[in-house]
Protein backbone atom coordinates (compact mmCIF):
# COMPACT_ATOMS: atom_id res chain seq x y z
CA UNK A 1 0.00 0.00 0.00
CA UNK A 2 1.47 3.56 -0.61
CA UNK A 3 2.56 4.99 2.31
CA UNK A 4 1.59 8.70 1.40
CA UNK A 5 -2.01 7.21 1.42
CA UNK A 6 -1.64 5.83 4.74
CA UNK A 7 -0.14 9.28 5.85
CA UNK A 8 -3.01 11.30 4.27
CA UNK A 9 -5.82 8.48 5.66
CA UNK A 10 -4.38 9.00 9.53
CA UNK A 11 -4.06 12.75 8.98
CA UNK A 12 -7.70 13.00 8.35
CA UNK A 13 -8.67 10.41 11.22
CA UNK A 14 -6.98 12.51 13.77
CA UNK A 15 -8.38 15.94 12.59
CA UNK A 16 -11.96 14.35 12.65
CA UNK A 17 -10.99 12.61 16.25
CA UNK A 18 -9.64 15.98 17.53
CA UNK A 19 -12.74 17.60 15.86
CA UNK A 20 -15.14 15.92 17.42
CA UNK A 21 -13.34 15.34 20.47
CA UNK A 22 -13.39 19.10 21.16
CA UNK A 23 -17.04 19.41 20.18
CA UNK A 24 -17.40 17.13 22.81
CA UNK A 25 -15.61 19.37 25.24
CA UNK A 26 -17.40 22.17 24.27
CA UNK A 27 -20.95 20.36 24.42
CA UNK A 28 -20.41 19.55 27.77
CA UNK A 29 -19.63 23.21 28.45
CA UNK A 30 -22.95 24.50 26.44
CA UNK A 31 -24.90 22.03 28.75
CA UNK A 32 -24.05 23.63 31.45
CA UNK A 33 -24.20 26.97 30.87
CA UNK A 34 -27.65 26.43 28.63
CA UNK A 35 -28.66 24.85 31.85
CA UNK A 36 -27.85 27.83 34.28
CA UNK A 37 -28.93 30.35 31.55
CA UNK A 38 -32.71 28.22 31.97
CA UNK A 39 -32.49 27.83 35.33
CA UNK A 40 -31.34 31.86 35.74
CA UNK A 41 -28.03 31.17 36.66
CA UNK A 42 -24.85 32.24 35.38
CA UNK A 43 -22.92 29.20 34.29
CA UNK A 44 -18.92 28.43 34.64
CA UNK A 45 -17.67 31.93 34.04
CA UNK A 46 -14.32 32.04 36.14
CA UNK A 47 -11.79 29.64 34.78
CA UNK A 48 -8.82 31.87 32.36
CA UNK A 49 -5.69 31.46 31.39
CA UNK A 50 -3.29 34.72 32.11
CA UNK A 51 -2.56 35.51 28.72
CA UNK A 52 -6.21 35.13 27.95
CA UNK A 53 -7.53 37.57 30.54
CA UNK A 54 -5.31 39.83 29.37
CA UNK A 55 -6.82 40.49 25.97
CA UNK A 56 -8.45 43.73 26.85
CA UNK A 57 -12.56 43.21 26.15
CA UNK A 58 -12.23 39.72 24.69
CA UNK A 59 -10.45 37.80 27.16
CA UNK A 60 -13.36 38.87 29.80
CA UNK A 61 -15.76 37.98 27.53
CA UNK A 62 -14.34 34.60 27.12
CA UNK A 63 -13.85 34.12 30.71
CA UNK A 64 -17.43 35.10 31.42
CA UNK A 65 -18.41 32.40 28.66
CA UNK A 66 -16.35 30.20 30.45
CA UNK A 67 -14.59 29.13 26.95
CA UNK A 68 -11.17 27.62 29.17
CA UNK A 69 -13.67 25.64 31.53
CA UNK A 70 -13.66 22.43 29.02
CA UNK A 71 -9.71 22.12 29.45
CA UNK A 72 -9.52 22.89 33.31
CA UNK A 73 -12.22 19.80 33.21
CA UNK A 74 -10.33 17.52 31.51
CA UNK A 75 -6.73 18.34 33.18
CA UNK A 76 -9.01 17.41 36.16
CA UNK A 77 -10.09 14.21 35.41
CA UNK A 78 -6.65 13.45 33.89
CA UNK A 79 -5.12 14.18 37.83
CA UNK A 80 -7.33 13.28 39.83
CA UNK A 81 -6.23 10.33 41.70
CA UNK A 82 -7.20 6.54 40.06
CA UNK A 83 -8.95 4.57 42.49
CA UNK A 84 -9.51 0.73 41.59
CA UNK A 85 -12.43 -0.24 44.30
CA UNK A 86 -10.97 -3.52 46.22
CA UNK A 87 -14.42 -5.06 45.64
CA UNK A 88 -14.20 -4.86 41.59
CA UNK A 89 -13.34 -7.43 38.81
CA UNK A 90 -10.64 -5.65 37.49
CA UNK A 91 -10.02 -6.62 33.87
CA UNK A 92 -13.47 -5.93 32.84
CA UNK A 93 -13.75 -2.82 35.05
CA UNK A 94 -10.36 -0.93 33.28
CA UNK A 95 -11.93 -2.60 29.76
CA UNK A 96 -15.45 -1.09 30.29
CA UNK A 97 -14.45 2.39 29.59
CA UNK A 98 -12.69 1.62 26.28
CA UNK A 99 -15.48 -0.32 25.17
CA UNK A 100 -17.67 2.34 25.97
CA UNK A 101 -15.78 5.00 23.67
CA UNK A 102 -14.45 3.11 20.89
CA UNK A 103 -17.59 2.31 19.41
CA UNK A 104 -18.56 6.25 19.78
CA UNK A 105 -15.21 7.10 17.93
CA UNK A 106 -15.88 4.09 15.31
CA UNK A 107 -18.59 5.54 14.33
CA UNK A 108 -17.82 8.42 13.16
CA UNK A 109 -15.65 6.99 10.29
CA UNK A 110 -19.22 6.48 8.15
CA UNK A 111 -21.06 9.85 8.89
CA UNK A 112 -20.85 12.21 6.44
CA UNK A 113 -19.75 15.81 6.90
CA UNK A 114 -20.13 17.81 3.56
CA UNK A 115 -19.36 16.93 -0.50
CA UNK A 116 -16.59 18.66 -2.58
CA UNK A 117 -17.72 18.89 -5.61
CA UNK A 118 -14.30 19.23 -8.20
CA UNK A 119 -14.35 21.26 -11.25
CA UNK A 120 -14.99 18.59 -13.95
CA UNK A 121 -18.58 18.20 -11.95
CA UNK A 122 -17.80 15.04 -9.77
CA UNK A 123 -19.72 15.56 -6.16
CA UNK A 124 -16.99 13.79 -3.83
CA UNK A 125 -18.06 12.75 -0.41
CA UNK A 126 -16.33 14.14 2.86
CA UNK A 127 -16.54 11.23 4.85
CA UNK A 128 -13.54 8.88 6.44
CA UNK A 129 -15.03 5.63 4.92
CA UNK A 130 -17.76 6.15 2.33
CA UNK A 131 -19.29 2.53 2.80
CA UNK A 132 -22.19 1.77 1.17
CA UNK A 133 -23.87 0.15 4.31
CA UNK A 134 -23.08 3.01 5.98
CA UNK A 135 -26.51 3.22 8.11
CA UNK A 136 -26.16 -0.28 8.85
CA UNK A 137 -22.66 -0.04 10.33
CA UNK A 138 -23.63 3.50 12.45
CA UNK A 139 -25.97 1.08 14.26
CA UNK A 140 -24.20 -2.09 14.46
CA UNK A 141 -21.34 -0.10 16.55
CA UNK A 142 -23.39 2.39 18.12
CA UNK A 143 -25.10 -0.20 19.81
CA UNK A 144 -21.92 -1.92 20.97
CA UNK A 145 -21.62 1.20 23.15
CA UNK A 146 -24.02 -0.26 25.48
CA UNK A 147 -21.51 -3.45 26.34
CA UNK A 148 -19.48 -1.02 27.78
CA UNK A 149 -22.40 -0.16 30.41
CA UNK A 150 -23.29 -3.28 30.85
CA UNK A 151 -19.43 -4.39 31.70
CA UNK A 152 -19.11 -1.15 33.91
CA UNK A 153 -22.52 -2.05 35.91
CA UNK A 154 -21.80 -5.72 36.09
CA UNK A 155 -18.09 -5.39 37.15
CA UNK A 156 -17.98 -2.80 39.42
CA UNK A 157 -19.83 -5.67 41.87
CA UNK A 158 -22.01 -3.45 43.70
CA UNK A 159 -25.99 -2.98 43.40
CA UNK A 160 -26.21 0.73 42.00
CA UNK A 161 -24.73 0.11 39.06
CA UNK A 162 -25.96 -3.20 38.19
CA UNK A 163 -29.23 -1.68 38.16
CA UNK A 164 -27.92 0.67 36.10
CA UNK A 165 -26.62 -1.80 33.49
CA UNK A 166 -29.14 -3.77 33.31
CA UNK A 167 -31.63 -0.81 32.91
CA UNK A 168 -28.74 0.03 29.60
CA UNK A 169 -29.49 -3.54 28.10
CA UNK A 170 -33.40 -3.46 28.38
CA UNK A 171 -33.63 0.33 26.97
CA UNK A 172 -31.35 -0.07 24.21
CA UNK A 173 -33.21 -3.81 23.18
CA UNK A 174 -36.71 -1.87 23.29
CA UNK A 175 -35.68 1.22 21.57
CA UNK A 176 -33.10 0.01 18.99
CA UNK A 177 -36.14 -1.49 17.35
CA UNK A 178 -38.36 1.26 16.52
CA UNK A 179 -35.22 3.18 15.78
CA UNK A 180 -34.81 0.50 12.88
CA UNK A 181 -37.95 0.89 11.88
CA UNK A 182 -38.48 4.57 12.16
CA UNK A 183 -34.76 4.70 9.64
CA UNK A 184 -36.17 1.90 6.65
CA UNK A 185 -39.25 4.19 5.17
CA UNK A 186 -36.14 7.00 4.66
CA UNK A 187 -34.11 4.42 2.39
CA UNK A 188 -37.53 3.69 1.04
CA UNK A 189 -37.65 7.01 -0.14
CA UNK A 190 -34.07 7.18 -1.90
CA UNK A 191 -34.23 4.36 -3.26
CA UNK A 192 -36.86 4.92 -6.04
CA UNK A 193 -36.36 3.52 -9.21
CA UNK A 194 -33.47 5.27 -11.21
CA UNK A 195 -31.64 6.72 -8.23
CA UNK A 196 -30.81 3.13 -6.53
CA UNK A 197 -28.74 5.09 -3.15
CA UNK A 198 -28.51 1.67 -1.13
CA UNK A 199 -27.97 2.34 2.81
CA UNK A 200 -24.96 4.85 1.60
CA UNK A 201 -25.84 7.83 3.79
CA UNK A 202 -24.28 10.04 0.99
CA UNK A 203 -26.27 9.42 -1.37
CA UNK A 204 -29.23 9.28 0.74
CA UNK A 205 -28.50 12.91 1.38
CA UNK A 206 -27.81 13.90 -1.93
CA UNK A 207 -31.07 12.31 -3.49
CA UNK A 208 -33.14 13.84 -0.24
CA UNK A 209 -35.39 17.14 -1.90
CA UNK A 210 -37.60 19.07 0.86
CA UNK A 211 -40.98 17.58 -0.62
CA UNK A 212 -39.53 13.59 0.65
CA UNK A 213 -38.12 15.09 3.58
CA UNK A 214 -41.59 16.62 4.79
CA UNK A 215 -43.16 13.17 4.16
CA UNK A 216 -40.68 11.65 6.45
CA UNK A 217 -41.72 13.62 9.32
CA UNK A 218 -43.42 11.00 11.56
CA UNK A 219 -40.26 8.94 11.50
CA UNK A 220 -37.76 12.02 12.17
CA UNK A 221 -39.94 11.98 15.37
CA UNK A 222 -39.15 8.13 16.03
CA UNK A 223 -35.93 8.69 15.22
CA UNK A 224 -35.20 11.91 17.53
CA UNK A 225 -37.77 9.79 20.36
CA UNK A 226 -35.45 6.80 20.22
CA UNK A 227 -31.89 8.60 20.02
CA UNK A 228 -32.77 10.01 23.14
CA UNK A 229 -33.26 6.96 24.04
CA UNK A 230 -29.68 5.49 22.78
CA UNK A 231 -27.95 7.95 23.95
CA UNK A 232 -29.15 7.52 27.37
CA UNK A 233 -29.98 11.37 27.93
CA UNK A 234 -32.82 12.75 29.91
CA UNK A 235 -36.03 11.91 29.32
CA UNK A 236 -34.51 8.61 29.09
CA UNK A 237 -31.10 8.54 31.17
CA UNK A 238 -32.39 5.09 33.22
CA UNK A 239 -29.21 4.20 33.44
CA UNK A 240 -27.53 6.85 35.36
CA UNK A 241 -30.59 7.97 36.83
CA UNK A 242 -28.80 9.99 39.16
CA UNK A 243 -31.81 10.68 42.24
CA UNK A 244 -32.39 6.90 41.65
CA UNK A 245 -29.35 4.69 40.45
CA UNK A 246 -26.65 7.28 42.41
CA UNK A 247 -25.05 7.72 39.23
CA UNK A 248 -26.10 4.25 37.81
CA UNK A 249 -23.49 2.38 35.84
CA UNK A 250 -20.87 4.33 36.40
CA UNK A 251 -21.19 4.78 40.01
CA UNK A 252 -18.04 3.16 41.12
CA UNK A 253 -15.96 4.59 38.26
CA UNK A 254 -13.54 7.91 39.14
CA UNK A 255 -10.78 10.57 37.57
CA UNK A 256 -10.24 9.51 33.79
CA UNK A 257 -12.13 5.94 33.68
CA UNK A 258 -15.24 8.20 34.44
CA UNK A 259 -14.26 10.82 31.97
CA UNK A 260 -14.04 8.55 29.37
CA UNK A 261 -17.59 7.44 30.02
CA UNK A 262 -18.19 11.05 30.02
CA UNK A 263 -16.46 11.66 26.33
CA UNK A 264 -18.11 8.50 25.10
CA UNK A 265 -21.85 9.81 26.59
CA UNK A 266 -21.34 13.17 24.06
CA UNK A 267 -19.68 11.51 21.34
CA UNK A 268 -22.86 9.33 20.95
CA UNK A 269 -24.89 12.83 21.03
CA UNK A 270 -22.95 14.03 18.22
CA UNK A 271 -22.67 11.18 16.16
CA UNK A 272 -26.39 11.08 16.79
CA UNK A 273 -27.04 14.28 15.78
CA UNK A 274 -25.21 14.14 12.67
CA UNK A 275 -26.67 10.70 11.78
CA UNK A 276 -30.19 12.96 12.41
CA UNK A 277 -28.85 15.88 10.71
CA UNK A 278 -27.89 13.69 7.73
CA UNK A 279 -31.27 11.67 7.59
CA UNK A 280 -33.79 14.07 8.36
CA UNK A 281 -32.60 17.58 8.07
CA UNK A 282 -30.98 17.70 4.69
CA UNK A 283 -27.58 17.41 6.02
CA UNK A 284 -25.24 19.61 4.24
CA UNK A 285 -27.35 20.96 1.18
CA UNK A 286 -29.83 23.98 1.91
CA UNK A 287 -33.08 24.09 0.36
CA UNK A 288 -33.02 25.37 -2.88
CA UNK A 289 -29.29 26.79 -2.77
CA UNK A 290 -26.42 25.59 -4.47
CA UNK A 291 -22.92 25.75 -3.28
CA UNK A 292 -20.64 26.44 -6.32
CA UNK A 293 -17.90 23.46 -7.03
CA UNK A 294 -14.71 24.08 -5.51
CA UNK A 295 -13.23 24.60 -1.92
CA UNK A 296 -15.26 26.81 -1.10
CA UNK A 297 -18.64 25.46 -1.69
CA UNK A 298 -16.94 22.27 0.20
CA UNK A 299 -16.29 24.87 3.95
CA UNK A 300 -19.93 26.10 3.12
CA UNK A 301 -21.65 22.75 3.24
CA UNK A 302 -19.57 21.17 6.23
CA UNK A 303 -20.20 24.50 7.94
CA UNK A 304 -23.91 23.90 7.04
CA UNK A 305 -23.86 20.59 8.42
CA UNK A 306 -21.80 21.66 11.85
CA UNK A 307 -24.65 24.36 12.60
CA UNK A 308 -27.52 22.14 11.98
CA UNK A 309 -25.48 19.66 14.38
CA UNK A 310 -25.17 22.10 16.79
CA UNK A 311 -28.44 23.03 16.47
CA UNK A 312 -29.25 19.46 17.34
CA UNK A 313 -27.47 19.39 20.18
CA UNK A 314 -29.03 22.43 21.52
CA UNK A 315 -32.12 20.23 21.24
CA UNK A 316 -30.73 17.75 23.47
CA UNK A 317 -29.97 19.92 25.85
CA UNK A 318 -33.31 22.10 25.60
CA UNK A 319 -35.03 18.71 26.35
CA UNK A 320 -32.75 17.79 28.98
CA UNK A 321 -33.28 20.62 31.10
CA UNK A 322 -36.88 20.68 30.72
CA UNK A 323 -38.37 17.31 30.80
CA UNK A 324 -38.32 15.24 34.32
CA UNK A 325 -37.18 11.44 33.66
CA UNK A 326 -39.59 8.91 32.72
CA UNK A 327 -40.34 6.23 34.89
CA UNK A 328 -39.13 2.81 34.18
CA UNK A 329 -42.29 0.91 33.20
CA UNK A 330 -43.21 4.39 31.45
CA UNK A 331 -39.89 4.52 30.10
CA UNK A 332 -40.76 -0.03 27.99
CA UNK A 333 -43.97 0.98 27.93
CA UNK A 334 -43.36 4.25 25.36
CA UNK A 335 -40.70 2.05 23.73
CA UNK A 336 -42.92 -1.59 23.17
CA UNK A 337 -46.46 0.14 23.13
CA UNK A 338 -46.06 3.34 21.52
CA UNK A 339 -43.16 3.67 19.45
CA UNK A 340 -42.54 0.14 18.13
CA UNK A 341 -46.23 -0.48 17.10
CA UNK A 342 -46.21 4.14 15.13
CA UNK A 343 -42.75 2.69 13.79
CA UNK A 344 -44.42 -0.31 12.12
CA UNK A 345 -47.57 1.92 11.02
CA UNK A 346 -45.59 4.73 9.32
CA UNK A 347 -43.65 2.14 7.68
CA UNK A 348 -46.68 0.26 6.45
CA UNK A 349 -47.83 3.66 5.55
CA UNK A 350 -44.86 4.73 3.42
CA UNK A 351 -44.62 1.59 1.47
CA UNK A 352 -48.49 2.01 0.57
CA UNK A 353 -47.72 5.77 -0.28
CA UNK A 354 -44.52 4.56 -2.26
CA UNK A 355 -46.54 2.04 -3.95
CA UNK A 356 -49.33 4.41 -5.07
CA UNK A 357 -46.74 6.92 -6.16
CA UNK A 358 -45.45 4.28 -8.55
CA UNK A 359 -48.86 2.95 -9.94
CA UNK A 360 -49.77 6.95 -10.32
CA UNK A 361 -46.51 8.01 -12.00
CA UNK A 362 -45.03 4.96 -13.99
CA UNK B 1 -60.15 9.22 60.70
CA UNK B 2 -62.53 10.16 57.92
CA UNK B 3 -61.06 10.19 54.73
CA UNK B 4 -62.10 12.08 51.74
CA UNK B 5 -61.50 10.75 48.55
CA UNK B 6 -60.59 13.44 46.18
CA UNK B 7 -62.17 13.20 42.60
CA UNK B 8 -59.00 12.99 39.95
CA UNK B 9 -60.17 14.69 37.01
CA UNK B 10 -59.54 12.50 33.72
CA UNK B 11 -56.51 13.51 31.52
CA UNK B 12 -57.23 16.03 29.02
CA UNK B 13 -56.23 15.16 25.36
CA UNK B 14 -53.40 16.95 25.24
CA UNK B 15 -52.21 15.61 28.54
CA UNK B 16 -52.53 11.94 27.35
CA UNK B 17 -51.05 12.83 24.24
CA UNK B 18 -47.99 14.43 26.21
CA UNK B 19 -46.79 16.21 23.43
CA UNK B 20 -48.14 19.41 23.79
CA UNK B 21 -46.80 19.65 27.30
CA UNK B 22 -43.49 19.19 26.80
CA UNK B 23 -44.04 22.16 23.58
CA UNK B 24 -44.96 24.17 26.62
CA UNK B 25 -42.38 22.68 28.62
CA UNK B 26 -39.57 23.68 26.84
CA UNK B 27 -41.80 27.09 25.93
CA UNK B 28 -41.25 27.84 28.93
CA UNK B 29 -37.51 26.93 29.77
CA UNK B 30 -36.70 28.91 26.39
CA UNK B 31 -38.24 31.91 27.67
CA UNK B 32 -36.06 31.16 31.33
CA UNK B 33 -33.39 31.25 28.96
CA UNK B 34 -33.16 34.60 27.45
CA UNK B 35 -34.34 36.35 30.93
CA UNK B 36 -30.98 37.62 32.79
CA UNK B 37 -29.24 35.72 35.96
CA UNK B 38 -31.76 36.09 38.89
CA UNK B 39 -28.50 34.83 40.88
CA UNK B 40 -26.03 37.14 42.87
CA UNK B 41 -22.47 36.90 41.71
CA UNK B 42 -21.52 36.83 45.53
CA UNK B 43 -17.97 38.05 46.25
CA UNK B 44 -17.95 40.35 43.69
CA UNK B 45 -21.61 41.58 44.05
CA UNK B 46 -22.87 42.02 47.49
CA UNK B 47 -26.67 41.49 48.46
CA UNK B 48 -28.64 44.57 49.52
CA UNK B 49 -29.01 44.16 53.65
CA UNK B 50 -32.22 45.63 54.82
CA UNK B 51 -33.04 47.59 57.64
CA UNK B 52 -33.46 45.61 60.89
CA UNK B 53 -31.03 43.06 59.63
CA UNK B 54 -29.41 40.71 62.30
CA UNK B 55 -25.72 40.79 61.85
CA UNK B 56 -22.83 41.12 64.13
CA UNK B 57 -23.95 42.83 67.39
CA UNK B 58 -21.68 46.24 67.67
CA UNK B 59 -21.38 49.06 70.05
CA UNK B 60 -22.44 52.22 68.56
CA UNK B 61 -21.80 56.06 69.89
CA UNK B 62 -24.33 58.41 69.36
CA UNK B 63 -23.76 61.95 67.55
CA UNK B 64 -21.38 64.01 70.05
CA UNK B 65 -19.25 61.07 70.02
CA UNK B 66 -20.11 59.74 73.84
CA UNK B 67 -20.04 56.06 73.78
CA UNK B 68 -23.29 54.98 74.85
CA UNK B 69 -23.18 51.94 77.15
CA UNK B 70 -23.56 52.73 80.73
CA UNK B 71 -22.16 49.15 81.91
CA UNK B 72 -25.32 48.21 83.37
CA UNK B 73 -25.10 44.55 81.76
CA UNK B 74 -28.23 43.77 81.36
CA UNK B 75 -27.19 42.28 77.95
CA UNK B 76 -24.62 40.41 79.67
CA UNK B 77 -27.00 38.80 81.81
CA UNK B 78 -30.31 38.33 78.84
CA UNK B 79 -27.47 36.67 76.81
CA UNK B 80 -28.64 32.84 75.97
CA UNK B 81 -25.13 31.98 75.05
CA UNK B 82 -23.11 34.16 77.01
CA UNK B 83 -21.10 35.51 74.58
CA UNK B 84 -20.73 39.28 76.53
CA UNK B 85 -18.22 39.70 78.99
CA UNK B 86 -18.43 43.53 80.49
CA UNK B 87 -16.01 45.12 83.31
CA UNK B 88 -17.88 48.08 84.71
CA UNK B 89 -15.67 51.05 85.20
CA UNK B 90 -15.93 54.59 86.18
CA UNK B 91 -16.14 58.02 83.92
CA UNK B 92 -13.70 60.98 85.64
CA UNK B 93 -15.61 63.19 86.89
CA UNK B 94 -13.67 65.75 84.86
CA UNK B 95 -14.68 64.38 81.54
CA UNK B 96 -17.25 65.74 79.50
CA UNK B 97 -19.48 62.97 80.71
CA UNK B 98 -18.78 62.82 83.88
CA UNK B 99 -22.62 62.68 84.83
CA UNK B 100 -22.97 59.80 83.09
CA UNK B 101 -20.88 57.98 85.69
CA UNK B 102 -20.35 54.73 84.02
CA UNK B 103 -18.88 53.65 80.83
CA UNK B 104 -17.68 49.88 80.39
CA UNK B 105 -14.10 49.56 80.95
CA UNK B 106 -14.20 45.99 78.91
CA UNK B 107 -16.67 45.09 77.11
CA UNK B 108 -16.05 41.49 74.99
CA UNK B 109 -18.68 39.87 72.78
CA UNK B 110 -17.60 36.01 72.23
CA UNK B 111 -18.35 35.59 68.38
CA UNK B 112 -17.78 31.69 68.88
CA UNK B 113 -20.31 31.98 71.23
CA UNK B 114 -23.38 34.77 69.83
CA UNK B 115 -26.50 33.34 68.19
CA UNK B 116 -27.35 36.29 66.89
CA UNK B 117 -31.02 36.44 68.34
CA UNK B 118 -30.77 40.15 69.21
CA UNK B 119 -31.82 39.82 72.83
CA UNK B 120 -28.73 42.53 73.76
CA UNK B 121 -29.97 44.87 71.64
CA UNK B 122 -33.52 44.45 72.45
CA UNK B 123 -32.82 44.49 76.53
CA UNK B 124 -30.53 47.41 76.52
CA UNK B 125 -32.25 50.62 78.16
CA UNK B 126 -29.12 53.13 75.99
CA UNK B 127 -29.78 51.37 73.25
CA UNK B 128 -26.26 51.14 72.96
CA UNK B 129 -25.77 48.03 71.18
CA UNK B 130 -27.16 47.14 67.81
CA UNK B 131 -26.70 43.85 65.67
CA UNK B 132 -25.87 45.66 62.14
CA UNK B 133 -25.32 44.22 58.55
CA UNK B 134 -22.36 42.59 58.69
CA UNK B 135 -23.76 39.34 57.80
CA UNK B 136 -20.20 37.72 57.05
CA UNK B 137 -17.41 36.87 59.81
CA UNK B 138 -14.28 34.52 59.70
CA UNK B 139 -11.14 34.72 61.92
CA UNK B 140 -8.05 32.83 62.23
CA UNK B 141 -8.16 31.99 65.91
CA UNK B 142 -10.31 32.27 68.51
CA UNK B 143 -8.37 34.95 70.14
CA UNK B 144 -9.38 37.10 67.00
CA UNK B 145 -13.37 36.30 67.27
CA UNK B 146 -13.23 37.98 70.80
CA UNK B 147 -14.26 40.93 69.72
CA UNK B 148 -12.76 43.99 72.28
CA UNK B 149 -14.50 47.11 73.28
CA UNK B 150 -12.43 49.16 70.71
CA UNK B 151 -13.04 47.02 67.61
CA UNK B 152 -16.62 46.58 68.84
CA UNK B 153 -16.90 50.51 68.28
CA UNK B 154 -14.97 50.15 65.32
CA UNK B 155 -17.55 48.29 63.39
CA UNK B 156 -20.41 50.54 65.19
CA UNK B 157 -19.76 53.42 64.67
CA UNK B 158 -22.44 56.60 65.25
CA UNK B 159 -26.15 56.03 64.87
CA UNK B 160 -28.85 58.44 65.14
CA UNK B 161 -29.60 59.65 68.98
CA UNK B 162 -33.75 60.21 69.15
CA UNK B 163 -33.54 61.26 72.83
CA UNK B 164 -29.83 62.14 73.69
CA UNK B 165 -31.13 60.98 77.51
CA UNK B 166 -27.88 62.11 79.48
CA UNK B 167 -27.68 65.60 78.00
CA UNK B 168 -31.44 66.55 79.12
CA UNK B 169 -30.91 64.70 82.14
CA UNK B 170 -27.72 67.33 82.56
CA UNK B 171 -30.36 70.33 81.72
CA UNK B 172 -32.77 69.34 84.22
CA UNK B 173 -29.86 68.93 86.91
CA UNK B 174 -28.86 72.32 85.93
CA UNK B 175 -31.99 74.04 85.47
CA UNK B 176 -33.40 72.26 88.54
CA UNK B 177 -36.84 71.17 86.52
CA UNK B 178 -37.31 67.59 85.92
CA UNK B 179 -38.58 64.53 87.66
CA UNK B 180 -35.63 63.22 89.60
Amino acid sequence: MDITLIVITLVKAITMIVVVMSIAAYAVLAERKVCSWMQGRVGPNRTSLPIISAIPILGPFITRLGLIQPAADGLKFLFKEDIIPGHVNKFYYLMAPCLAIAPAFTTMTVLPFGKFVDSAGVTHPLVLANLDIGILFIFAVSSLGVYGLILAGWSANSKYPFLGGVRASAQLISYELAMGLSVLPVFMWANAPGEPAGMNIFLLVESQSPLSMICQFISGFIFLVTLFAETNRLPFDMPEAETELVSGYNTEYGSFKFGLFFVAEYTHIIVGSGVFTALFLGGWNLPFVNFAPGLVGAVLSVLVFLIKVFAVIFFFIWIRWTLPRFRYDQVMKLGWSVLLPLAIANLIANALIIALVDKVLL
Amino acid sequence: MATKVVERKPLSMSEKTYLPQIYNGLKTTFNNMLKPPVTLEYPDQRPDIPNGYRGVPTLVKDPNGREKCVSCQLCEFVCPPKAIRIKPGEISEESNNGHVEKAPQEFDINMLRCIYCGLCQEVCPEEAIYLQDIYSLNGLSREELIFKKQKLYEIGGTLPDEHYKWDKKLDDARNGTGHH
